[in-house]
């Protein structure tokens, strides 16, 4: 037949015919060179993403800076130490006793700690104490470290876990695809908190002791083998059935033809194809996954004390929220911030790599 | 949907009894275990039995009403019962907000797609969805509710009051908590629903309501609405279930509302595992039967699956 | 003479991409009669669908600019209000589209759907509607309208969804059926019952109809006038005789050579036109068929006008070729070259 007629003409919107109309001068730049385009002309979603790199950046490098600045390491108590403010030597926390007030002698409590300082106290106490006299400014940064580390470790345990169990299903079909599906479901199955908060609680106890695999009871990898596992339907299942949709494909049929095994088409023919929906799942998987640490931690089936993380920080500053707002208030901002341009990057990236790429969060 | 419900039991036994090392029934008898008590505990849970056995009898004891918290003895299913009212009260009145906000907010957003009150939307959704709840709730909390310290107190510091004793203040202390829950959802919502709803409009048969002198409203309301609002559907089912189920423990916990997860949060510092058991079931049961539920409506307001 | 209903003079359509800005249709001039069937014939992206969307106000947005004139019986359509031109769709006009499965809403009942064309634009209730699409239904040829009312698309053949479209679109008795494609997306034995349908039709509401195919062929048998565009420019435009049987573009050689014919030799094989359509970004320099044209030389380089070159009146074509060189070398195109085995 005639070159005429035979590719589908279907008319969405004028606009976008015209837009495939225009497409003909772009034809034969691959997707993710468009992609970078796209990117490169979204402004607000780039400077986010600068805005994510500052943070992760000041955070990885605060033991090399913080003491020269405040001269607090992160776990130091100083209940009775004092600083030197604008001069004036000041109590960390406030000793209790009576004071006159307009006259009439006031019972004061002690125990408040200090607040934010800014510059006034010589790089001490920048962002205030907390109720053990600890710099709340330079714990902020440890606990940034942990809070990212376990945001982005166990999106990427996560994503890796899912990935695999996509290609799998959708490549093999029949009951391998029963099972990973109905696994995929079962997890689905259970609200994510009350999940993670099941597995923390369960596994704080005393670990995680089986073969080969010891983790003691305060580590860090429980909460990041709790989150990365609670997530997993929620990458496995968007892509499993783009795997699927993929797998019935020509160019499969032609790999399979030219002999190529089946690792060989899963992961050199499959997974090129669904990456763009990957890399945008995991940016969306990380702010997730740092919400959830968060979550999990202020209700104590996270990170477990004494390690900071601006979840356990939230939770000890809830305590003491009218007289020492800043133990929570600085790291809640500091999450949003993070967990915020993490979404708007995320946001750039989905509608220039793949505008379909949905994900479903629940963290409250 | 029985399957499923064994199949869930079965992850719960499978997170307490299995994964963790030691030895089960002193972790399951918590911090302050007596030796008596392990002992009856792997009696009772038949611990020293083989694996069938063990998740049978943990399914029995859960089914039956049996399962006894052992650091203060007192029965799980009972003081999830107790949970209930604070709990669906949150859900219902949360749900009810975030959905409604959620489909005003996507579709004002999507309509006016790339004009200022997009912008301003999509903005306000992305911080919505950015904020920790815990956080959120609490500094709401702080600055809003009591007498902690900002000098606002135009809200109770907390606390549920049953519907049947006070409505009015049940209702006014559950308005903090309701739109602490809220604000998560509506900025997602929100979200989805405009992505969707500028997906729709470029579909088809919009373009035919449009070619038939539809005027904009009914296009909107009847065609493009009724479309985007399918996949809504679905997650507010899911999401609606895990809140109902007592998936909202950050919220319960922030406003000391004494609901199902409230009860679960309580458990985690005390080690104290079989509510979490309970709970954790019951959340996932709620889950289970919602989902029936929206394939039900899914059949409904798509006949294309109806009919095959 | 037939009552003059549409008069389209100079309309340019533009867009504004990612890529720049698109000129979609640029320059075409055409009037409609009642009763009269005008046909538009090109390759995708040729600017046809765009021309009838405008007719439509379908594609108005902040994208899109429009230059000259759609007058619909002395109406400026480029100029009415989007309010307004609600009026004009579905009640003046009505169209159908390429794809009767992704054209109906999969959620509505057929019958609701053409019902609320109706009620969209008169004042009758729910009974009056319904009674009047059955009948509808009836007039394209569905089969048992009464029960066949409360199906859903899915539950529709292809042809039968055509068919449903079109009672759809003539529900409010338009005095201009647009057709947009409609027969690209069906079996090739209903798409001569669509064409016939249409054609009839035509007679019984007493309208007039644009054609839209990128088929010369489809419209061989109804069309009165035919219009080939090409690159968003009208290339050829003549009457259908004219347009089969003294074609003066290479191009429309070229579509004449990519239908299959009964009523001459079989060719070894059918012609196909070299490469694609040109950006409408950048477009090329001079005639834009030139880089596809084998016969192109240097006068291309320069665009040539529509005009008339041939001896018929209202014949025009944008070809600088020499009518008589191009009489001797069609039929190489046209018929695949076999002319001497004929």
């Amino acid at each position: 037949m005639a070159t005429t007629g035979q590719e589908e003409f279907t008319l969405d919107t004028a606009a976008e015919l015209a837009a495939k109309e225009g497409g003909s001068q772009i034809q034969g730049k691959s997707p993710w060179v468009l992609a970078g385009r796209r990117m490169r002309r979204n402004y607000v979603s780039l400077a986010f993403l600068g805005i994510f790199l500052l943070i992760v950046i000041s955070c990885l490098l605060a033991p090399l800076y913080v003491s020269q600045v405040s001269h607090i390491p992160q776990n130091d108590v100083r209940t009775g130490a004092t600083v030197v403010e604008h001069g004036k030597t000041v109590n960390v926390i406030s000793q209790g006793g009576t004071k006159i007030v307009n006259g009439v002698p006031q019972i004061v409590f002690g125990g408040v700690p200090i607040g934010a300082q800014w510059g006034a106290a010589g790089g001490k106490y920048v962002l205030g104490a907390d109720e053990l006299g600890r710099d709340v400014g330079t714990r902020l940064l440890y606990g940034g470290r942990n809070s990212l580390f376990i945001g982005v470790t166990s999106a990427a345990i996560c994503t890796t876990l899912s990935v695999v169990l996509a290609l799998l299903a959708g490549y093999f079909g029949g009951i391998v695809d029963w099972i990973i599906s109905r696994f995929f479901d079962l997890v689905w199955a259970f609200p994510v908190v009350l999940l993670g908060i099941a597995l923390g609680t369960a596994l704080s106890v005393n670990g995680f002791h089986h073969g080969p695999i010891n983790v003691s009871s305060g580590s860090l990898w429980i909460p990041i083998g709790v989150i990365s596992f609670v997530f997993i339907p929620y990458i496995g299942r968007p892509l499993r059935g783009q795997v699927l949709a993929l797998r019935n494909r020509e160019f499969i049929e032609a790999a399979t033809a030219q002999g190529a095994g089946p690792v060989r088409i899963m992961f050199s023919e499959l997974l090129p194809n669904v990456a763009s929906s990957v890399l945008v799942l995991f940016t969306l998987i990380v702010a997730n996954s740092i919400l959830t640490e968060v979550g999990l931690s202020f209700l104590g089936a996270g990170v477990q004390l004494p390690n900071p993380s601006w979840g356990t920080m939230i939770q000890e500053g809830s305590k003491l929220l009218s007289t020492a707002p800043q133990i929570s208030l600085f790291p809640g901002i500091a999450i949003a911030l993070t967990v915020l341009s993490l979404n708007v990057f995320g946001d750039g990236l989905r509608d220039a790599l793949d505008p379909r790429a949905k994900i479903r969060i629940e963290h409250g | 949907m029985l399957l499923v419900l064994l199949a869930v039991s079965f992850i719960v036994y499978f997170i307490f009894i299995v994964i963790p090392g030691g030895d089960p029934a002193q972790r399951i008898a918590g911090k302050v275990a007596t030796q008596a008590n392990i002992l009856a505990i792997r009696k009772k849970l038949g611990l020293d039995q083989s694996f069938i056995v063990q998740w049978y009898d943990l399914v029995k004891a859960l089914f039956t009403a049996k399962l006894v918290s052992y650091s203060n003895q007192t029965n799980v299913v009972d003081q999830i019962k107790q949970g209930l009212p604070a709990t669906f009260s949150l859900a219902i009145g949360a749900g009810i907000i975030w959905f409604g906000f959620g489909v005003l907010v996507g579709t004002i957003s999507a309509v006016t797609a790339g004009r200022i009150s997009d912008r301003a939307i999509t903005a306000l959704a992305l911080i919505g969805i950015s904020m920790p709840v815990a956080w959120l709730g609490l500094i709401l909390r702080f600055f809003l509710a009591g007498d902690g310290g900002s000098g606002v107190s135009w809200f109770p510091d907390g606390g549920y009051v049953p519907l049947s004793a006070n409505p009015a203040q049940w209702f006014y202390h559950l308005i903090l908590p309701w739109l602490t829950l809220a604000v998560l959802f509506i900025g997602f919502y929100g979200r989805v629903l405009r992505s969707n709803i500028l997906d729709t409009i470029n579909e088809d048969f919009v373009r035919t309501a449009k070619a038939k002198g539809l005027s904009s409203r009914r296009i909107l309301v009847k065609h493009v609405l009724r479309a985007s609002l399918i996949p809504i559907v679905t997650l507010f089912g899911l999401d609606f279930a895990s809140v109902l189920g007592g998936g909202a423990i950050i919220t319960e916990t922030v406003y000391n509302l004494h609901g199902v997860g409230w009860y679960a949060a309580q458990s985690i510092a005390s080690e104290d595992l079989p509510p979490l058991m309970g709970v954790t079931l019951f959340g996932a049961m709620f889950i289970v039967v919602f989902s029936l539920l929206v394939d039900i409506a899914y059949a409904y307001l798509d006949p294309r699956i109806r009919l095959s | 003479m037939a009552e003059r209903l549409l008069e389209v003079k100079d309309l340019n359509v533009k867009f504004a991409t990612e890529d720049g800005i698109v000129q979609a249709v640029d320059g075409i001039s055409f009037d409609l009669e009642r009763g009269k069937v005008l046909g538009i014939v090109g390759e995708s992206g040729s600017g046809k669908s765009v021309t009838a969307m405008t007719l439509m106000g379908l594609t108005r947005g902040i994208n899109a600019r429009f230059d000259g004139e759609v007058l619909y019986k002395g109406t400026d359509l480029l100029q009415v209000s989007d309010r307004d031109m609600q009026n004009y769709r579905g009640n003046e006009l009505g169209i159908i589209f390429q794809d009767p499965m992704t054209s109906l809403n999969p959620v509505y009942r057929i019958g609701e759907q053409i019902a609320e064309a109706i009620q969209a634009h008169e004042n009758v209730g729910k009974r009056a509607a319904r009674a009047r699409t059955i009948e509808l239904l009836r007039q394209v040829g569905i089969p048992n309208p009464e029960s066949r009312v409360d199906d859903f698309p899915h539950q529709f053949s292809g042809g039968m969804r055509q068919r449903a479209m079109i009672a759809m679109a003539l529900s409010c008795n338009p005095s201009i059926l647009i057709a947009d494609e409609p027969t690209t997306a069906l079996d090739v034995t209903i798409q001569a019952q669509i064409v016939e349908l249409v054609s009839r039709l035509k007679d019984d509401f007493d309208s007039a109809v644009i054609f839209i195919t990128h088929d010369l062929g489809v419209i061989a048998d109804i069309a009165d006038e035919i219009i080939v565009m090409y690159a968003g420019r009208v290339v050829e435009r003549g009457s259908k005789r004219d347009v089969f049987y003294d074609p003066q573009m290479p191009y429309t050689w070229g579509l004449l050579g990519s239908i299959p014919r009964l009523d001459r030799p079989r060719p070894e094989r059918l012609h196909t036109i070299e490469g694609s359509p040109p950006s409408l970004i950048n477009p090329p320099e001079g005639c834009k068929f030139r880089p596809r044209c084998p016969h192109a030389f240097d006068r291309c380089m320069q665009e040539p006008g529509l005009e008339n070159r041939v001896e018929t009146p209202g014949h025009l074509d944008r070809c600088w070729l020499d009518v008589d060189y191009k009489r001797e070398h069609r039929d190489e195109t046209i018929s695949g070259g076999s002319t001497e085995a004929a």
